[in-house]
């Protein structure tokens, strides 16, 4: 079996890139904007104004407790229909990708923001400094700390849950492995190359999460 | 002794939900005065406390400092909160700055001070401390007592006219509680205005000009701490006593 997997990555090597190249699209598109607008719903989760309150939580609710394929469907089925131009398919799964992401993203940054003592918060405010300056200078760098880590996993399983986009036959590296397959008849050795890769990214992935991570918390030793 | 009145609370509530914290407070605190506020926990010791500078906005009633009126929601609070300094039984120093930059910060951002303005003051209050030789590690570096020290002239760095205690050796291992104490006591000797919540009942006695004892929300009994002490009268200051004494 290791002969045929060499022979067929030999054989179908760009089918693999071409989908490697869709996956890391995918996923930096998703991250780019899921980290964007997660963060302004975790800001207006957390903004004192209940009305705000309500219509996040049940945004992050809803997208987190259903299955994130339904959402693909949904938006893949919905989204043609509402807007008055022509939408691809990748396009619609591009969008579902990041709404679903954006509520994790919310989540983590919120808890991280929440989890700054609020001890914290008093002895800045008792000194006079504004709430402004508080945020910026007390909150958000001791929040940060919270934050990365738990994005940096969110990051990884954004690359992963990518490989749903297949489904829909956008071109990505699961995508890619359906092809070779269905061309070959390879199934175990096909599906072999595509997750190899996989891991490649998302170990390198978690390398340089480490990495940032440790360069963060070096100053407080 | 009694030269002007510096804070001044009237008629304060404060609730939370249905339980009612503080119970229509009315009282002055006059300059270079120090005050030390006894009596059993959830008495509303510590809510009277951060109702002074506004940490815990009261239910009804008015705070006035230097006769401005803190509850006013046109008032600019910060302003008036650098004048008066505040340090918490969990110190809650910021664990992401050095601590000289824990000092600097706020008169820096907030009072426009120069680096070198605001990095000298900080340096001579931590000789004052004796803290010099920490002047650039983290505070995880720190013990609970040099924690405490550094929480209390972070906050003498804005040049408080008013000092909060709350309950600010609570959390220390019992060797710590001196060295602390002997700061705050340095701060009464040197005209500081000082509230402070304690449970230290012997350091209450030394140092104060005035003892509060507050039971269910009331400042039930108050004056010197001969008279409490050695007379009180209340008989809830008499059981309470009787139990820590």
């Amino acid at each position: 079996m290791i002969k045929t997997t060499f022979m067929l990555w030999n054989k179908y090597n760009y089918v693999y890139i071409d989908g490697l190249v869709g996956t890391l699209w995918l996923a930096a598109l998703t991250v780019f904007a899921a980290t964007i607008l997660g963060t302004l719903i975790a800001i207006m989760k957390l903004s004192k104004i209940k009305v705000l309150d309500v219509i996040t939580s049940a945004y992050i609710g809803v997208l987190r407790g259903t299955p994130i394929l339904l959402q693909l469907y949904f938006f893949w089925l919905l989204l043609p229909k509402i807007v008055p131009f022509d939408l691809s398919d990748t396009t619609c799964i591009v969008i579902a990708l990041i709404v679903n992401a954006s509520s994790y993203v919310a989540e983590v940054i919120r808890a991280g923001i929440q989890a700054v003592d609020k001890g914290q918060v008093e002895a800045a405010r008792s000194l006079g400094l504004s709430s402004s300056n508080t945020l910026k200078k007390i909150i958000l760098p001791q929040a940060i700390k919270n934050i990365l880590p738990a994005l940096g996993n969110e990051y990884i399983s954004i690359v992963k849950q990518t490989s749903l986009a297949s489904v829909f036959f956008v071109q990505e590296l699961t995508t890619s492995y359906r092809s070779v397959q269905s061309a070959t008849f390879l199934a175990i050795p096909s599906l072999i190359i595509a997750g190899i890769i996989y891991l490649i990214v998302t170990t390198v992935l978690t390398k340089g999460i480490n990495v940032f991570e440790r360069r963060l918390q070096v100053n407080e030793r | 002794m009694k030269d002007k009145e510096l804070i001044r609370v009237e008629g304060l509530n404060k609730s939370f939900g249905n339980l009612k914290v503080l119970n229509d407070i009315t009282e002055s605190i006059y300059d270079r005065e120090v005050i030390s506020i006894i009596g059993p926990s959830g008495s509303g010791k510590s809510t009277f406390l951060r109702c002074l500078n506004l940490l815990e906005r009261p239910t009804s009633g008015k705070v006035y400092f230097e006769g401005i009126d803190l509850s006013d929601k046109r008032v600019n609070l910060d302003k008036h909160r650098q004048k008066i300094g505040m340090v918490f039984q969990l110190f809650n120093v910021f664990p992401h700055l050095k601590v000289i930059d824990n000092i600097t910060l706020t008169p820096m951002l907030e009072k426009k001070m120069t680096k070198e303005e605001a990095e000298k003051k900080a340096d001579e209050l931590l000789a004052r401390v004796g803290l010099t030789d920490k002047r650039d590690v983290y505070p995880t570096k720190l013990s609970g007592g040099q924690k405490q020290r550094l929480a209390i002239v972070r906050a003498l760095a804005m040049d408080p006219k008013v000092m909060l205690f709350d309950e600010p050796t609570s959390a220390l291992d019992p060797e710590m509680v001196k060295e602390v104490l002997q700061v705050i006591r340095d701060l009464a000797l040197s005209g500081m205005t000082i509230v402070i919540v304690t449970h230290e009942m012997r350091f209450a006695r030394e140092v104060s000009d005035r003892v509060m004892f507050m039971s269910d929300g009331v400042i039930q009994e108050q004056g010197t701490p001969d008279e409490i002490f050695n007379n009180p009268e209340n008989i809830r200051t008499i059981d309470f006593l009787s139990k820590v004494l």
